[in-house]
């Protein structure tokens, strides 16, 4: 149970982000959902690479064997993640300011002028 | 915006400078590299444009100066790249200087990569505060 | 010819010209230029690339010279591959990015910040080759991302209400599409320990592991990618998003993002990667006969042009979904060639909506009327797109949805065939209904003075139409052997090549 406990905790973060899309209706709230459950994919990935009594991946003095070392590829991963993830969450906010421009409102009940 | 944070931002805008330029130059030795010293630069300038005001920010460093800067980054970034292709393989590490590990000079391409990508990301990063700010607060006050 | 040196060109020129154009986008007239000559160039080498690839072939390129570790034999750099898949998609892709170059340079004159357009624009064109040409798995989902972005902003490039709408809408659905994609190569990456696709395949199949990771992995990959692709259930975002989008952009997201994205990735996964089974080919036909019901009928209640045109979007999608998920070799042969006759007449429709909205300021088929009269080549070239679409011969799309039909029959899903036939009338009775109220009938007086579009906008329509014409002699031998029989016999080969 104690391995596995970081992982449930990572999906709870997860449905957390998807719920907060799903049924708020505050535009700013959608765009942090979507971040939480950003987060928590990287999370994830992070959780992927560990290994257990590893240690960190770089060569010094007091380095052990390589096979001992936790994984760098997802590092690599995440840090490409995280940047993709920011350009998203800076473009949707710039939307969400001149949709309050246009609309007066980030209530997305009220923005319903396509339909049909 | 007060005199405190005016004299602590006059105080503190070189040193924040400094410290993202060493996390870029020092990117193949300590964690940290292009993107992060970016955003540290890029935080500088934020930091300016905060306490003292778009028209004196815009003095010193302009919406129109970062689109360059971002663009000359991007293409430094891709004819490191290409000119790799001449040399070996696309990507290719091709400055074979002989440095040692742990040194400064070392490590081929990869220091003038994390320079191309501080252009870049601290540009852009700076340029996306400006598209955010730039609309302005349609029922508060004016702010500078 | 091309060597694997050239590779990654494909990705590095439109990029190159995306920059420039963001540097140098005060001098008039250079955005265009640097448009439409980067695309001519990627088009001018995915043609290469098609003439010079032996069959069988496939191309491999080790970007940063990291070859496979010597003692393993496991690939750990970023690997670029050539195929005839691949090939295959560059064309079509390269060919509709040079066509709406060439269109937009008229076309987005009467928006501001034209230069932003190009550089977004070739940034899209950038990630599209880069999906296609990447053989790594995160490298994948880089350029879908970079791909996914660039559309975004393009769809809100008129910043008028509904685009803005619109583009938020496609932002956070793509978004979760992405999250799950990243959510599935993050499990592969868990269980087989490599990112290279070719790797990848081969150690599924040596090691037969958990069936219900890989079956998860697998629903994943179909949520994420079918939501790029507007697959039903997925499709909510494409009938706001297309139709707001500039014409050009329209032209583009449903011409090729849509399928560079959605099917040629999850194609790519499921074939080559995964490789199919009963399960699977039913999963994909199911969703392929559901979309392709749901789009159509869908559409005959609308009344805005390019929303009606965005429905049959997600209907033809279900065709090639439904032709390729079929898995013989007659199904995959006309999955693909409708992908290809896809592209260019809803490109051409989707440029000719604009055309109309261009001359005439509106797309509501209850105003308009009689413009065959003023706009000959537009209403020429919707009539050939329709006829295309609608499955009537001699043009492309009779061909591809022939063989979806027979490949149907050959299998013994007469219910698949028969829906397939039904669908294709309801299309017919659609394109009716945009030729009668858009074109023919009486020309109103509010377009008494309206006149044909200008020079490059036509030339643009004039050589889609005629692709749409002569689609049908990519059956003949020479060219089927080379072009669509080398995409359809790389499906065909499954994995651990």
């Amino acid at each position: 149970m104690n391995e596995t406990m970081p992982y449930i905790l990572c999906m709870i973060l997860f449905c957390i982000g998807i719920y907060a899309m799903l049924a708020k209706r505050n535009l700013i709230r959608i765009i942090i959902g979507l971040s939480i459950a950003e987060y928590a994919v990287n999370l994830f990935l992070i959780l992927v690479a560990y290994k257990s009594g590893g240690q960190a991946p770089i060569f010094d003095d007091r380095a052990m064997p390589p096979t001992s070392m936790v994984d760098p590829l997802p590092h690599a991963l995440v840090l490409t993640s995280i940047v993709i993830g920011l350009a998203t969450t800076a473009f949707m906010i710039a939307l969400a300011i001149r949709l309050y421009g246009k609309y007066g409102t980030f209530d997305i009940t009220r923005m319903r002028e396509l339909r049909g | 915006m007060t005199l405190i944070v005016r004299t602590v931002t006059r105080l503190t805008i070189g040193l924040i400078l400094l410290y993202g330029l060493y996390i870029v130059l020092h990117g193949h030795l300590t964690p940290g590299g292009g993107f992060a010293g970016g955003v540290i630069v890029a935080l500088s300038f934020i930091n300016l444009t905060l306490a003292f005001g778009g028209k004196t920010s815009a003095g010193v460093f302009s919406g129109e100066s970062a689109h360059l800067v971002e663009a000359l980054g991007a293409i430094m970034f891709l004819a490191l790249a290409l000119l790799g292709l001449q040399w070996g393989g696309f990507f290719d590490n091709f400055i074979h200087a002989d440095g040692e590990p742990g040194m400064l000079v070392s490590a081929g391409i990869i220091p003038l990569a994390n320079i191309a990508i501080l252009l870049k990301v601290g540009a852009g990063i700076f340029s996306i505060f400006l598209a955010l700010i730039v609309v302005q607060n349609f029922e508060e006050g004016d702010r500078q | 010819m091309i060597s694997p040196g050239t590779i990654p060109l494909f990705v590095a020129v439109p990029l190159a010209g995306a920059f420039l154009t963001a540097l140098l986008r005060r001098v008039k007239g250079l955005p265009d230029a640097l448009g439409v000559m980067t695309t001519v160039g990627t088009f001018a080498m995915s043609i290469f690339a098609v003439l010079s690839l032996l069959p069988g072939q496939r191309m491999l390129l080790d970007i940063g010279s990291w070859g496979p570790l010597a003692d393993m034999g496991r690939i750990v750099g970023i690997q670029l591959a050539l195929d005839g898949l691949s090939t295959f998609m560059l064309v079509v892709v390269n060919f509709i990015a040079f066509v709406v170059a060439v269109y937009s340079i008229n076309y987005m004159a009467r928006f501001t910040s034209k230069e932003l357009f190009y550089t977004l624009f070739l940034l899209m064109v950038a990630g599209m080759n880069g999906v296609i040409i990447t053989g790594d798995l995160f490298n994948l989902f880089v350029f879908v991302e970079i791909a996914s972005l660039a559309s975004y902003a393009l769809v809100a490039f008129g910043t008028g209400k509904r685009e803005l709408e619109a583009a938020f809408k496609y932002a956070v659905m793509g978004g979760v599409g992405s999250l799950l994609v990243l959510l599935g190569i993050i499990l592969l990456y868990g269980n087989t320990g490599t990112l290279n696709m070719a790797d990848m395949s081969r150690w599924l199949a040596g090691h037969p592991g958990s069936e219900a990771l890989r079956n998860l992995v697998i629903g994943l990959f179909v949520a994420g990618f079918g939501l790029k692709a507007a697959l039903v259930p997925f499709h909510a975002w494409l009938p706001d998003a297309h139709p707001s989008a500039p014409a050009p952009i329209s032209a583009m997201l449903s011409g090729v993002l849509i399928k560079s994205l959605g099917v040629y990735a999850l194609c790519r996964l499921i074939f080559n990667v995964f490789g199919i089974t009963p399960q699977l080919s039913s999963l994909l036909m199911t969703l392929g006969a559901l979309s392709m019901s749901i789009g159509v009928v869908l559409a005959l209640r609308q009344w805005d042009m390019k929303r009606l045109l965005a429905y049959h979007s997600i209907s033809q999608i279900g065709y090639i979904i439904l032709g390729i998920g079929i898995g013989t070799p007659l199904g995959i042969l006309g999955g693909l060639f409708h992908l290809f006759n896809h592209s260019i007449f809803k490109s051409l429709l989707f440029l000719d909506a604009g055309a109309v909205e261009y001359s005439a300021g509106t797309r509501n088929l209850k105003e308009l009327g009689g413009l065959s009269r003023r706009m000959p080549v537009t209403s020429w070239t919707t009539l050939s797109a329709s006829m295309s679409i609608a499955g009537v011969p001699p043009f492309s799309g009779f061909w591809s949805k022939l063989i979806i039909i027979m490949a149907c029959v050959d299998r013994g899903l007469w219910f698949l065939a028969s829906v397939t036939v039904l669908v294709s009338i309801l299309t017919l009775a659609s394109f009716m209904k945009i030729m009668r109220y858009g074109f023919l009938g009486m020309l109103k007086d509010a377009f008494a003075k309206v006149s044909e579009v200008p020079a490059f906008m036509r030339i643009a329509l004039v050589v889609l139409a005629l692709v749409c014409i002569l689609g049908g002699l990519l059956l003949l031998p020479p060219f089927k052997d080379g072009f669509l029989g080398q995409a359809v016999s790389v499906l065909l080969a499954g994995r651990g090549v």
